[in-house]
């Protein structure tokens, strides 16, 4: 293999550049992207409060960058991938043996606040930049849609900057498809405790304003007053610069369970793929910092072996920092979820899922030792 | 020269958390102590939280893992040491000194 592309430079495409030098691949590197590497999770949380800069979140220094001896192509984006090789943004077309898709997901919008004023998503350090200033300049009343973790943390970090803050959650318990409905119920709880309103069952059904953003409807006539809305409503694979490319989509680039597509050539990473997870039998996108992390040393060794030979097999883990408080999970939830270590009164403990006598998963708040021990003890249940 | 804890408080596997302006942590791993900055150079987490193996401490938030002998990350996310100490034991109790910055790795 001689030349390998790598589409896409947050932390799965650079953490798959660095495990192809790391495995020994000598040849030509290109890494293609539409912004330099960085990290995004202190978006929602510590750039909001203003604790790190934009420089603080870079995931490699220039040292780190200049060992991967890579040609880069920063600030454009791939919009074609065929026989002849990916076709940029600027035109320009890079053939090479190996392929790394690392695009990422893109912030879902509500199509009833386009043209919008006083709108935001938060994906980007740009997203994150532009709610900053919008947050500087005193908005009276916030609303966040979605009591997600974005969602979540960004009420979070809103309230902690001193604002008014409004959730909205269309479902009836929030995260309860991720935690189940217990713990859902008791991190929903976390936002009326800081004095943040919190309104469950309800979608959204419009917004109210001319050119900004006035209020909220609700799908039950209900209007919440906004003169700042974050959507937290998820985010979607960034897929279609492969259409044509012959690879398989479906909510994501469909790999196996060594994150490999059906061309051994071509391996798909964080985000963007939805690998055949061998703990659970099913397909999954782990939309986690984590599995971007962790994804690309078995994607890139099954990419240089030219065939699946190892395979990805980890649990999911990821926190989340609310209010002061550091959730963690790890795993897969179930309805059989007891409490092992503390109380959900107190906000502090730890609670494990089981499946018969099988632990399945860890959810956690404040607790990270007890956590680590019991993370440690799922892995190793197979 | 502070005092940590006694040596029957510090079990082997586990860590200790010394308050203070900057928070330094006694880990007990293989019959040996080490002090260290306790806050992980990666993002703000307690390493005295973590897990502890040989002569590393894993990160609880991202798994960063640190060399005990030296501070020195052994693999990413963490890319900058964190510094070590001297740890002295006496009479059965545990003693850091937290003067003595030692060079980062």
């Amino acid at each position: 293999m001689r030349t390998v592309a790598v589409v896409g430079t947050s932390l799965a495409g650079l953490r798959a550049a660095q495990e192809l030098r790391a495995q020994g691949f000598d040849g030509r590197l290109v890494m293609i992207g539409a912004e330099p590497p960085y990290d995004r999770p202190p978006l929602s949380k510590d750039f909001l409060l203003g604790k790190v800069s934009a420089g603080d979140i870079a995931l490699a220094g220039q040292d780190d960058l200049d060992a991967l001896a890579a040609e880069w192509h920063l600030g454009v984006r791939a919009e074609k991938l065929g026989r002849e090789g990916v076709t940029l943004g600027d035109g320009t077309t890079i053939a090479a043996d190996g392929y790394v898709v690392a695009t990422g997901a893109v912030a879902r919008t509500l199509d009833a606040a386009r043209n919008l004023g006083g709108v935001h998503t938060l994906r980007t350090l740009e997203d994150a930049v532009a709610l900053k200033q919008a947050l500087a300049a005193g908005p009276s009343s916030v609303v966040v849609i979605g009591a997600g973790f974005i969602g979540a943390e960004v009420a979070s970090a809103c309230r902690l900057l001193g604002h008014e803050v409004t959730v909205i959650e269309a479902m009836p318990v929030p995260l309860a498809p991720v935690l189940g409905a217990r713990m859902g119920a008791v991190c929903g709880e976390l936002h009326a405790e800081n004095d943040v309103r919190l309104i469950t069952g309800v979608p959204v059904a419009g917004f109210t304003g001319d050119g900004r953003v006035a209020g909220v409807r609700l799908a039950d006539g209900r209007e919440v007053p906004a003169d700042l809305v974050v959507a937290g409503v998820g985010a979607r694979p960034a897929t279609e610069w492969l259409t044509g490319s012959g690879l398989a989509v479906d909510d994501g680039v469909l790999v196996d369970s060594g994150c490999v597509t059906a061309y051994p050539r071509v391996i798909a990473v964080g985000d963007v793929a939805r690998y055949r997870c061998p703990l659970r039998g099913v397909r999954v996108r782990a939309e986690h910092w984590t599995a971007a992390g962790e994804q690309p040393g078995v994607a890139v060794a099954n990419l240089l072996a030219g065939s699946t030979v190892t395979h990805f097999a980890r649990h999911g883990y990821f926190w989340s920092d609310q209010y002061g408080r550091r959730l963690q999970f790890a795993g897969v939830a179930t309805e059989d979820v007891r409490i092992v270590e503390g109380d959900t009164a107190s906000k502090r403990f730890v609670a494990a899922y089981h499946r018969g006598d099988v632990l399945t998963g860890v959810f956690a708040i404040d607790s990270p030792r007890p956590f680590t021990r019991l993370r440690r003890a799922l892995q190793r249940c197979r | 020269m502070i005092r940590a804890c006694s040596v029957s408080e510090l079990p082997e596997g586990e860590a200790v958390r010394l308050a203070g302006p900057v928070p330094v942590s006694v880990f007990h791993s293989e019959g040996a102590y080490y002090a260290l900055d306790d806050t992980c150079s990666h993002q703000d987490a307690s390493l005295a939280d973590g897990w502890i193996e040989g002569c590393y401490v894993e990160c609880p938030l991202h798994a960063a893992r640190f060399d005990l002998r030296t501070g020195a990350p052994d693999c990413l996310p963490a890319k900058n040491a964190v510094r070590t100490y001297p740890v002295v034991v006496a009479d059965g109790v545990i003693y850091v000194d937290t003067e003595a910055r030692q060079e980062v790795a």
